[in-house]
């Protein structure tokens, strides 16, 4: 009988602890990993995947990066603060030179890169329709918006005049001079981040960020009237209903009431 | 006959492997591209982690044609062929824990710590772990911390701090648990013993020739597979056996040797 109950015992204590051990190491695992995907300021290849989507689909081969002929993709290597092994370029380095052929795309053999996001509807590639991110101008440190005249990031831009437009307007420090303001329409701005390499400040004021942190969102309940394809947002609108709560007395006597301050 | 004849086509098979990997990224060699994560022989064959591809299918991914076809290459050859023969011939880890071991016996660490305080079905929970957090997190959660993944992608695209991944495996196979990494812990091994355990190529062991001198059991990774030694004639049907060899180089005796999986008598033997 004793010699049942210890081994019953040790049964049990082998289950605890085993249990113990994967709830620590499952404990610390799941932390790590939730850390270490939660940084959004990635550059992804063109073509990749929502950032939530390519870090489940990307199998880490890096045969995008092999593919690059610039040197432009690299592989985050652990120490680099990025989810690790995964594609990313750092424009002020090595930016993204827009190949007309994408290599980079094709090669992924799980479609974290997919081919659909950088095909127009003749089912052609076309690397111009890429969303990698979207160029943001620092306005306090750009020279351009100091009157300098510098085009630096306008004349890089490969979609030169339709991503970036110079603004023209009056200096009115001199009176005489003009300044040329480049302008970001991130409506065409690919995010390859020629501007930014071309930026000649010391640190580059012109900058890629990835879309979803650069730009807002105006939501469902405001509408360009002018533009007709603007409504067909409504479409898939979701509707908010606030309702506060009105005081049912007159105003008069909202007016009159006071709280029992003149009375003796 | 070479000595060690498995041995050196082992170091030749996982080094060379490497080197093409880097060649493809660093010199644009074509015949195989990728890492060990997914691959592309001559352009057209896929090969791809199974392991992953699970995960991946755990966190919610769309799993594309190609991996797909990748993985399941990858599965029929150790399924039907190699058994867990990755972890030997193919995974450069083993280079680093081998290496562990081998001064583990040299120093005579294995007299000092007779006792394993861990279990080797470790690796087994490692897998139900790492699914959960897949599904849990959306993410391929062995992927993010994977060792493996850490050397063979710094090998062919750049180290990082990786090297501190090889220090770690290093001094834990050989300071804290004999074969701690290869034989305990890592879910891939593990995945790879359920994938090649009805494999068809298995070290044979003749009991007529042993005469119990015991050096495959003290050079064996999987010790416990080769429970048969000195006891029966039979095969070593574990799924745990790398096939790495070692045992029947070491063996004097010629009691242990390749062989084709015996498909129907073994198990009637048995009893």
């Amino acid at each position: 009988m004793k010699e049942t109950m210890s081994e019953r015992r040790k049964f049990f204590l082998t289950i605890a602890r085993a249990t113990g051990v994967a709830a620590l190491g499952g404990l610390v695992w799941s932390a790590y990993v939730d850390e270490i995907t939660a940084n959004a300021l990635i550059l992804r290849p063109p073509g990749a995947l929502d950032e939530e989507d390519f870090l489940k689909t990307c199998i880490k081969c890096g045969m995008c990066v092999e593919a690059c002929p610039f040197d432009t993709l690299m592989l985050a290597a652990p120490g680099d603060n990025k989810p690790i092994g995964t594609p990313y370029f750092t424009p002020r380095d090595v930016p993204c030179y827009m190949c007309t052929d994408i290599p980079c795309v094709p090669v992924c053999p799980t479609d974290a890169l997919d081919i659909k996001k950088v095909s127009n509807s003749n089912g052609e590639l076309d690397i111009n329709i890429a969303e990698m991110g979207t160029a943001v101008i620092d306005t306090k440190n750009c020279i351009a918006f100091w009157g300098i005249q510098c085009d630096a990031c306008y004349r890089a831009c490969p979609l030169l005049d339709v991503a970036i437009k110079i603004e023209y307007e009056k200096n009115s420090r001199t009176g005489k001079h003009a300044f040329l303001k480049p302008v970001v329409d991130s409506d065409f701005c690919t995010g390859c981040g020629l501007c930014e390499r071309a930026c000649v400040t010391e640190k580059a004021s012109i900058f890629v960020l990835p879309k979803e942190i650069a730009l807002g969102k105006a939501g469902d309940y405001y509408i360009k009237g002018w533009d007709k394809n603007d409504e067909k947002r409504l479409e898939n609108a979701t509707s908010r209903r606030t309702t506060t709560e009105i005081s049912k007395e007159s105003a008069v006597d909202s007016l009159n009431d006071m709280g029992g301050l003149l009375d003796d | 006959m070479i000595k060690n004849k498995y041995l050196i086509l082992r170091r030749v098979t996982q080094i060379s492997l490497m080197f093409l990997y880097f060649g493809a990224n660093a010199w644009g060699w074509s015949f195989i591209t990728g890492n060990l994560s997914s691959s592309l022989i001559m352009g057209t064959i896929p090969m791809s982690d199974p392991y992953a591809v699970l995960q991946m299918f755990a966190a919610g991914a769309i799993i594309a044609s190609n991996v797909l076809l990748g993985a399941v290459i990858a599965v029929l050859f150790y399924a039907i062929v190699g058994g867990r023969a990755f972890c030997s011939w193919v995974c450069p880890v083993n280079i680093i824990t081998d290496s562990a071991n081998y001064l583990r016996r040299k120093l005579g660490f294995n007299q000092v710590q007779k006792r394993q305080p861990a279990t080797r079905s470790m690796r087994y929970w490692m897998i139900m772990i790492s699914l959960f957090i897949s599904v849990g997190f959306g993410v391929t959660a062995f992927e993010f911390i994977s060792p493996i993944s850490m050397v063979h992608r710094g090998l062919v695209f750049g180290m990082g701090f990786g090297w501190a991944a090889v220090v770690v495996l290093f001094l834990f196979d050989l300071f804290v648990l004999k074969n701690g990494w290869c034989g305990h812990i890592c879910p891939l091994g593990g995945f790879y013993s359920i994938v090649g355990k009805y494999s068809l190529i298995r070290v044979k062991h003749q009991e007529e020739k042993c005469t119990l001198c015991m050096k495959c059991k003290e050079v064996c990774p999987e010790n416990q597979v080769l429970f048969m030694v000195g006891k029966s004639t039979e095969q070593v049907l574990s799924g745990e056996c790398t096939n790495c060899a070692r045992c029947i180089e070491v063996c004097d005796d010629d009691a242990l040797n390749f062989s084709i999986r015996e498909l129907a008598n073994q198990k009637t033997k048995e009893k």
